[in-house]
This record gives C-alpha cells, sequence and structure tokens, in this order.
C-alpha cells in the first residue's frame, strides 16, 4: 500500500495539531491581538524547520530513495495574487481560525462546524477555479 | 511514569510540537518525492468532480497522494482528540480573555466560542458568517495565493498578506460582526 506512508504522515501532523492547541479559536486570537507567543512559536519554528529542509535539500541536490531528483519546482512569483489572495485567506482564517489541514484534523473531533468549514472552502476552490482568468495575478 | 502520562493525556509545549510540524514537509520529499502543499487538497476534492472548468481539468491521480495525507491528518486528529487529550478549557492569556469578554464571548471553553459554533447557533446569520463564508475565504485565498507551497520568496509575501488580513479581520471587523 503507497498511500500508507502519505496516511502516515499525515496522521503524525495530525497529532501534532491536537497537542499542540492550534485547533483552538482563542489560541488565533491571541495570536492576532499580539498576547501571547504560543502560535507565533509554533507557526515560527514548523516554517523554519521546513524552509530550511527544503533549502538543504536543494542546494546539496538530495536525490530521494529511488534515486530520482526531488521535485521542487518554484512556484511563480505573482505579487498581486500572492496579496490579494493571502489577505482573502487572511480574513477567513480568523473567521474560522484555521488553515486547511487544521480542518481535516478538526473535523476528526467530531464537531459539526468543521464540516461546514469545509463546505465553504471547497465553495471557495470552486469559484476561485471558475474566475481565475479574470483575476489580477 | 508520571512524566509519561501526563505527555500522553495534556497538551504539548510550542517548542516540542513546532519544529516537528515542519517536519511532514522533508518527509513527503524523501519518502514520496512530494511537496507538501494542504491546500491542494481543495483542488483535487474539486477535480474528482465532473465539470468543464480548465483549472480542474488534469490528471488528478496524481493528487491522491495529498488527500491520503489529509485523510491521515482527520484520523490524527480523531484519535489524539478523543484518547489523548483530556483538556476542556485551553488556556488564554489574562488579556485576550478580557478582550473577547468584551466582545461578548462569555463562554470560552472547548475549542471554539460556543456562542457562534455551537450546533444551536450555526445554522443562524452568524454562524453562517463564520463558517461557510469564512471556509469560503480560506478555500478561495490559499488558491489564489498559493498558499505556502513551495516556500520560496512569494511565500514570504504571502506570509505577509495572511497576517495582514488576520490583522485586519481581528481589530476592525471582528467587533463589527461578532
Amino acid at each position: 500500500m503507497k498511500w500508507i506512508k502519505y496516511i502516515s504522515i499525515g496522521f503524525f501532523f495530525g497529532v501534532l495539531i491536537v497537542k499542540s492547541e492550534a485547533l483552538s479559536w482563542f489560541c488565533i486570537q491571541e495570536m492576532f491581538r499580539f498576547q501571547s507567543f504560543h502560535m507565533f512559536g509554533i507557526f515560527g519554528s514548523a516554517i523554519s524547520v521546513g524552509t530550511i529542509t527544503v533549502w538543504l535539500i536543494r542546494k546539496y541536490k538530495l536525490k530521494i530513495m529511488n534515486g530520482k531528483a526531488i521535485a521542487l519546482q518554484k512556484k511563480p512569483l505573482q505579487p498581486g495574487a500572492q496579496l490579494l489572495g493571502g489577505t482573502t485567506f487572511g480574513f477567513g482564517w480568523v473567521l474560522t481560525s484555521r488553515c486547511i489541514a487544521p480542518i481535516f484534523a478538526l473535523a476528526g473531533t467530531g464537531y459539526l462546524a468543521p464540516f461546514l468549514i469545509l463546505g465553504g472552502a471547497l465553495l471557495g476552490g470552486w469559484i476561485y477555479g471558475l474566475v481565475r482568468e479574470k483575476l489580477p495575478h | 511514569m508520571h512524566i509519561l502520562k501526563d505527555l500522553l493525556i495534556y497538551p504539548w509545549p510550542w517548542y516540542l510540537t513546532g519544529p516537528l510540524m515542519g517536519a511532514p514537509i522533508p518527509l513527503l520529499l524523501f519518502f514520496g518525492n512530494k511537496m507538501l502543499g494542504a491546500s491542494f487538497s481543495l483542488r483535487h476534492i474539486c477535480a474528482l468532480i465532473p465539470n468543464q472548468i480548465a483549472y480542474f481539468n488534469y490528471e488528478v491521480k496524481k493528487g491522491y497522494w495529498n488527500l491520503a495525507f489529509a485523510g491521515g491528518v482527520f484520523l490524527g486528529g480523531l484519535v489524539t482528540y478523543h484518547f489523548f487529550y483530556k483538556i476542556s478549557v485551553v488556556e488564554i492569556t489574562e488579556s485576550t480573555r478580557r478582550d473577547l469578554f468584551s466582545l461578548g464571548l462569555h463562554d470560552l471553553s472547548g475549542l471554539m466560542p460556543s456562542k457562534i459554533f455551537s450546533a444551536s447557533k450555526l445554522w443562524g446569520f452568524q454562524g453562517l458568517l463564520f463558517t461557510i463564508l469564512g471556509g469560503f475565504l480560506v478555500g478561495f485565498g490559499v488558491r489564489y495565493s498559493m498558499g505556502l507551497s513551495q516556500l520560496s520568496t512569494s511565500s514570504a509575501i504571502a506570509i505577509i498578506a495572511f497576517f495582514g488580513g488576520g490583522i485586519i479581520m481581528t481589530h476592525l471587523l471582528l467587533p463589527l460582526i461578532i
């Protein structure tokens, strides 16, 4: 089962999302009010680990187990999309207090709200696909 | 033994969880030659539905691993929350507690304010605003900005915009809609 490794890595991530309390709507409020370091610490260290390891892999062109070069295309720099899309995301981030992966983890708690949030997110992704040609990028 | 038991039941500090949460990125690269972008799962789910939109017509099979990852996150959340997380009130800073109280959020137990997200409130205008519209903005914004997937300069701009949007929403708009 080649999916097992992806499910396992996802599982590991899901455990950490709950154990770090990043699922809490209130912790996101602490962060945006600059009243606690907790969430900054989580984001800062997680993104640092990700960025540094990706940088190392790029620099030393590390090969993966089966010998193929690691898939690292750079995403195109489109400041308009990043700024407008990013701000839109920021609005939703506060309302729901979720980015994408935590929605799945929260759905596991059995609350109803994350399923509505996921429905909204899918709708948002769908509408983006519909209108993307007309958006400034 | 007490320490082990505490580790199993109670939340973990950021300096443990944060760095570990960065690990899936190199793990996926190493074991699957895949670049993590959780937000792509939205695109893949949309692409599973037959449609005429160019953006959703591609070989979705290549994205199955991403959906497997999302399924794993769901299972990890489920197991951990129900069996290894015994907290009914997340400890938050006194100043945040006061700010939220003055916004009318008096019940700060659980993971979300019950005034907005409880099952009985969810289908009201406010509940739908925070879930469906909130989710919509997350989904639309994350695809538009392309998320953080490649961790390059564009991701840095996106992060600044994420926080900018979040600060505007928290300080200017939230008091108007709670």
